[in-house]
């Protein structure tokens, strides 16, 4: 299979992932000497539909997608809006207004696993 | 030799541990999927609920030993970055409005500096089961796995808080770890404790774990240990405690880890308190059944045994009742050896499987309380708390 997160968009969301891991670094914890990762790679297969990249370079700024699915059979759309707010207002994630409506059409739409 | 997939490869070029098996056995229909297992680096293979922050959860037969092993136990972090803290250069310092007299700590003089005590104690995350829950809810979908048993080295947090002076207005304790969010607008996780609690005899910082280390994944070099407390609270990477008199408003205080006001028989957390919800605190009563595992077949005339733990939040297991008739009846179980009142408690009861047919098993644990296990959920929207009867069918054939 292809590697997944190849498109500009999402290659946009890794970038500023990139540039805000350089920036933290510098307030980093002073005990710290590095960031330890698992070793188990990071699921990058969503499911295809329009706004799956633009979503992948967002939401893995500060996590893993696989939450995505985990998630997905408490979800609909009216919990995603939730969840997508959540993340803008209390976490701080970088999301405008128009993508946060392409993130929540391509969610609603690709994994919403709970009736109602 | 077995067919490699792309992913596979991948997988093993970038050093993952092939457990190559799939977690699915431990995990009740309908619960989400990303069950595989998979390594973090110096643990064994763990069911991977996420991979970033890490949430790993210990499969449900890795719980039959009295002590969870360090390499088995459960991880779970809130936000993406964690340092691997350099134990030399690490500080803790301890501080705020109502300390009176700030210090700093370096990790042998808060070993040599204080008494040491070790105790044993259940460490449950507070949304251990929430993939249970119905309806399902939102957050890592835990099965049963989120909690382990160890025995916790270290100093008394009262014996530091002391030594730092506390003012007469101290009204909570706060503690923060050296994981940090990736973006400015995300909220460091950051916790509190009511001063009681605090200065409560056995609320440690601990350095070692079952006669080891800290493992890195589970808050080298020091965590705060909270017995009977549920996990949120046992903040790991310890770096910062401060004395307040006022209540602490982080987001992780005010707004997560939240459950319904009065719907729990649990201590309160009055300064964090709303009328409609107030912090989780204390576990519940509650036990899991080991063996046998869902759908087994259990031989017919051959002996079988079932085996789990009990636990509640300090006042000690007095029994864990079984039945095998679909709750028609009840037999209590042989408990084991009582290794302290925040430790979990082992149970037994040989199975007649003189019978061929269906066996419907039922556990309820009784605390030294008297509290039991219910058997409906009381739901709540962040899914906490489910502690309901266990039940596991089996056949005999």
């Amino acid at each position: 299979m292809a590697p997944r997160v190849r498109h500009s968009e999402a290659a946009l969301g890794l970038a500023l992932a990139a540039a805000v891991v350089g920036a933290s670094f510098s307030d980093a914890p002073r005990a710290a000497s590095d960031t330890l990762r698992p070793a188990t790679p990071e699921v990058t297969e969503l499911r295809e539909g329009p706004g799956r990249d633009l979503t992948v370079g967002l939401c893995m700024i500060c996590h893993s997608i696989d939450y995505i699915p985990a998630n997905a059979p408490a979800m609909n759309r009216a919990a995603w809006q939730k969840t997508i707010q959540k993340m803008r207002e209390r976490f701080g994630a970088p999301i405008t207004d128009e993508q946060a409506n392409t993130i929540l059409d391509y969610l609603s739409a690709t994994y919403s696993g709970k009736s109602g | 030799m077995p067919v490699l997939t792309r992913r596979d490869a991948l997988r093993a070029a970038a050093g993952f541990v092939a457990a190559g098996a799939r977690a699915d056995e431990d995990v009740p229909a309908g619960t989400a999927g990303g069950n595989l297992l998979a390594a973090l680096p110096g643990k064994k293979p763990l069911i991977q609920r996420a991979f970033r922050p890490p949430n790993f959860e210990t499969p449900l037969a890795e719980l039959a030993p009295f002590y969870t092993g360090n390499a088995l136990f459960f991880v779970r972090y809130h936000l993406p970055v964690i340092p691997r803290v350099d134990t030399a250069a690490w500080r803790l310092q301890i501080g705020g409005p109502s300390a009176q007299r700030p210090l700093e700590l370096s990790l042998p003089q808060l070993k040599s500096g204080f008494p040491q005590v070790s105790l044993a104690a259940v460490n449950q995350c507070s949304g251990n089961r929430r993939g249970l829950f119905s309806p399902r809810v939102p957050g890592v979908q835990w099965a049963n796995g989120a909690m382990g048993n160890a025995v916790w080295t270290g100093v008394r947090l009262r014996d530091v808080l002391h030594k730092a002076g506390i003012a007469a207005d101290a009204l909570e304790v706060v503690f923060n770890g050296a994981d940090t969010p990736l973006l400015p607008g995300t909220p460091d996780f950051v916790k509190s404790l009511p001063i009681d609690r605090a200065l409560d005899e056995s609320t440690l910082i601990a350095f070692e774990m079952n006669g080891q280390p800290l493992p890195h994944w589970n808050g080298a070099p020091a965590r705060l240990v909270v017995p009977g407390w549920t996990g949120t609270y046992w903040v790991k990477h310890l770096t910062e405690i401060h004395i307040q008199p006022t209540a602490f408003d982080g987001y992780w205080m005010k707004s997560a880890y939240r459950i319904p006001t009065g719907a729990f028989p649990t201590a309160r957390f009055v300064s964090q308190e709303t009328r409609e919800n107030t912090p989780i605190t204390e576990m519940l009563v509650n036990s899991v059944i080991v063996t046998p595992v869902p759908a087994a077949r259990l031989r017919r005339g051959e002996p079988a045994q079932l085996a789990g733990k009990a636990w509640d939040a300090g006042s000690g297991i007095a029994s864990v009742e079984v039945s095998v008739d679909g709750r028609q009846s009840w037999r209590e179980a042989t408990l084991g050896r009582d290794h302290g009142r925040f430790a979990w408690r082992d149970f037994q009861l040989p199975l007649d499987t003189s019978k061929s047919g269906p066996l419907e098993i039922s556990v309820r644990a009784r605390s030294g309380s008297g509290a039991t296990q219910p058997e409906k959920l009381t739901f709540n929207a962040a899914g906490y708390h489910d502690n309901r009867v266990q039940t596991v069918r089996v056949e005999v054939s």
